[in-house]
């Protein structure tokens, strides 16, 4: 699966075009609206030609403010939803809007005035009133204007930031799955079912009772948040038994779980990798195969008593100088998960730990506050 | 006489099943013995020197690749012909790609009785008694094995497009990378968890399998010529063939080792 990268995702050169056409429009009625003040605000003045100088200094402010912003570096934008280049940041937002009121007041009245001509002829002698009122309305209608669009793209990165994070979480939520279910195990399992159809078919129910099991656990097991402890160990009986039919002698087991650790909640296939590395990386190399011991205990601890879940095997133990720094099979991903989601729960008053054991065999410990 | 065949398949209920099945499809096949591990194949085959090798993908011991490609070099192919080779995987990546060329030496897992049909048809074909000379039908079985195991053995997914311009390698105490131009490297070669990357006057370690780095090799340049050794070919001086048939190579610019060429590549150097 590839990683597409994080937001915002760029944007088609026809989409942003649209965009930007858009975003002109708001302006557009926005300087319908302001027309409609500025007439009021004198008799004598025309609808039209108002209309006239307010386009002319809202195109130009827009203009300058749209446009502008590509002059400023990206990383002083917000991210925008056509790339980087978002309302900037701080201060240099604040100037690029007065750089724009500033420059479309002066360029918008004299288009405008060549153009149409004066706004209110009939009283020369006020235009120097006029134009401190004229400048008032821009500033105040730029203001307006500009936090709008601010506000705006700031909720619409705030929303392709939430859409980027469900992306990543149900990516996550795939690859967990796909790990669960690696189709080796599960054809190998489904080749072996289809075997002891013909040669053993009690055996053969028992084997498809504890595949079906298994699958409903992993298909629900990404969704719930917690379940007993007890369950957790039924589940990893249902995937050693798969396990041990395919394997026969060369796969043994213990599940140690104390009555009283019985009712824990934790979340749910939590040892599930593990237990997986164990047969992969441990037993399955070897030829005569080996041992695995599931347990859970209580330990002492300073801030109160921890759970210790634990899963060693007798296998072929750990790769010389620790687990590989880059691995790319889904033990990696096993173990990287089943930390994501201690910390996701525990913070960091959870941990694992890895760590080969004398005789060959890896151990790995798992704890978290009960 | 009737043919033999040597099962390799760790997982006991399968290799049970893929001999009932051989049975129904091929009754007069003789199974001379089932065996777990990769190891135990090479050993088992060299002793019984079966006509025909059922070899799963993933076994303890060593896999059927490397069963397979240790073989190949280990046969006595004066004494009897080489085997045909089958590959019987249950799903995964090797699979995956068996099934776009729909490869007669490939067998699924669950196996159908159809498809295992038609990949016996195909062995009892090249088991019929032919008229060609003995040098040749070693060619002919060299060339399946080589494909069968350049299939499997391929790094999956998309080889890229550009190859390797430089080779990235850490020193022994892993504080600083060395960046090796790929012009200078003589061979490759891998030594338990590292390939060991070899220039004129210099040997530096990598941790990337030889599996994934063939790939990203200029295949003009870069030859493979034993499961472990990968050469440049514009480098190799020599070949020679010792009395008990096994060839070894010299390079210019490394001309005190003698590097092994296997069986299976040895068709690279036959003179033009």
């Amino acid at each position: 699966m590839s990683s597409l990268p994080p937001s915002p995702v760029r944007r088609p050169p026809v989409a942003a075009a649209l965009y930007t056409l858009r975003h002109y429009l708001y302006v557009v009625a926005l300087c319908c609206v302001v027309a409609v003040f500025t007439t009021m605000m004198k008799p004598g003045r025309s609808y039209g030609s108002q209309l006239v100088y307010s386009l002319c200094i809202g195109t130009i402010c827009w203009g300058v403010i749209e446009f502008g912003r590509y002059l400023v570096d990206p990383k002083h934008c917000h991210n925008s939803p056509d790339g980087g280049h978002g309302w900037p940041k701080g201060w240099r937002g604040l100037l690029l809007t007065a750089i724009g009121i500033v420059v479309a007041f002066y360029g918008g009245n004299w288009l405008a005035y060549t153009l149409v001509g004066s706004s209110t002829p009939l009283d020369p002698q006020d235009g120097a009133r006029d134009s401190a009122m004229g400048l008032y309305v821009t500033i105040a209608a730029g203001a307006i204007g500009s936090f709008f669009f601010y506000t705006r793209g700031r909720a619409a990165a705030m929303a392709a930031k939430i859409a980027a994070a469900e992306r990543d979480a149900s990516e996550a939520q795939l690859k967990l799955l796909e790990t669960q279910l690696e189709p080796h195990m599960l054809f190998n399992t489904l080749a072996n079912l289809r075997a002891l159809i013909a040669v053993d078919p009690p055996r053969a129910i028992a084997m498809l009772d504890r595949l079906n099991s298994y699958l409903r656990a992993t298909l629900n097991g990404s969704r719930a948040t917690q379940h007993p402890l007890a369950q957790e160990f039924d589940r990893l009986a249902d995937y050693l038994e798969l396990m041990q039919v395919r394997m026969g002698e060369r796969l043994r087991y213990t599940l140690a779980l104390p009555d009283e650790l019985r009712e824990v909640p934790v979340p749910p296939l939590l040892l599930q990798p593990l237990v997986e590395n164990a047969i992969r990386h441990g037993l399955e190399p070897q030829v005569a195969g080996g041992e695995i011991r599931v347990s859970a205990r209580r330990v002492p601890h300073a801030e109160g008593e921890q759970l210790a879940l634990e899963v060693a095997d007798t296998g072929a133990g750990l790769p010389v100088g620790g687990l590989p720094e880059r691995h790319d099979g889904p033990s990696g991903f096993g173990v990287q998960q089943v930390r994501e989601r201690l910390h996701t729960l525990h913070g960091d008053r959870a941990r694992l730990e890895m760590a080969g054991l004398p005789g060959g065999g890896t151990r790995a410990t798992i704890l978290f506050p009960l | 006489m009737p043919p033999t065949a040597l099962i390799a398949e760790d997982e006991p209920l399968l290799a049970q099943a893929l001999q009932a099945e051989l049975a129904q499809a091929w009754p007069e096949l003789q199974v001379l013995a089932t065996v777990g591990d990769g190891r135990r194949a090479v050993d088992e085959a060299l002793r019984l020197k079966p006509q025909v090798l059922f070899f799963d993908i993933r076994m303890p011991g060593q896999d059927g690749l490397a069963a397979a490609a240790e073989l190949a070099d280990a046969w006595p192919a004066h004494e009897a012909p080489m085997p045909q080779l089958v590959f019987v995987t249950a799903y995964d990546e090797y699979a995956a790609r068996a099934f776009e060329t729909q490869a007669l030496d490939y067998v699924l897992k669950p196996v159908q009785p159809q498809r295992l049909q038609r990949t016996v048809a195909r062995l009892r074909q090249a088991l019929a008694p032919g008229t060609a000379p003995a040098g040749d039908a070693l060619d002919a079985a060299l060339a399946q094995w080589r494909r069968l195991l350049a299939a499997a053995g391929g790094a999956p997914g998309e080889s890229p497009a550009a190859p390797l311009k430089v080779i990235a390698a850490s020193d022994a105490g892993g504080t600083t990378v060395r960046m090796v131009p790929i012009e200078e490297v003589l061979y490759f070669e891998a030594a338990d968890k590292y390939v060991r990357v070899l220039t004129a006057d210099r040997e530096h370690l990598i941790r990337t399998p030889l599996k994934q780095l063939l790939p990203q090799l200029d295949p003009t340049a870069f030859w493979q010529v034993h499961r472990a050794v990968v050469v440049r070919a514009g480098a190799v001086e020599s070949v020679h063939r010792d009395d008990a048939g096994k060839m070894h190579l010299r390079l210019r610019g490394r001309p005190d080792e003698k590097i092994p060429v296997s069986r299976l590549y040895a068709h690279l150097f036959r003179a033009m």
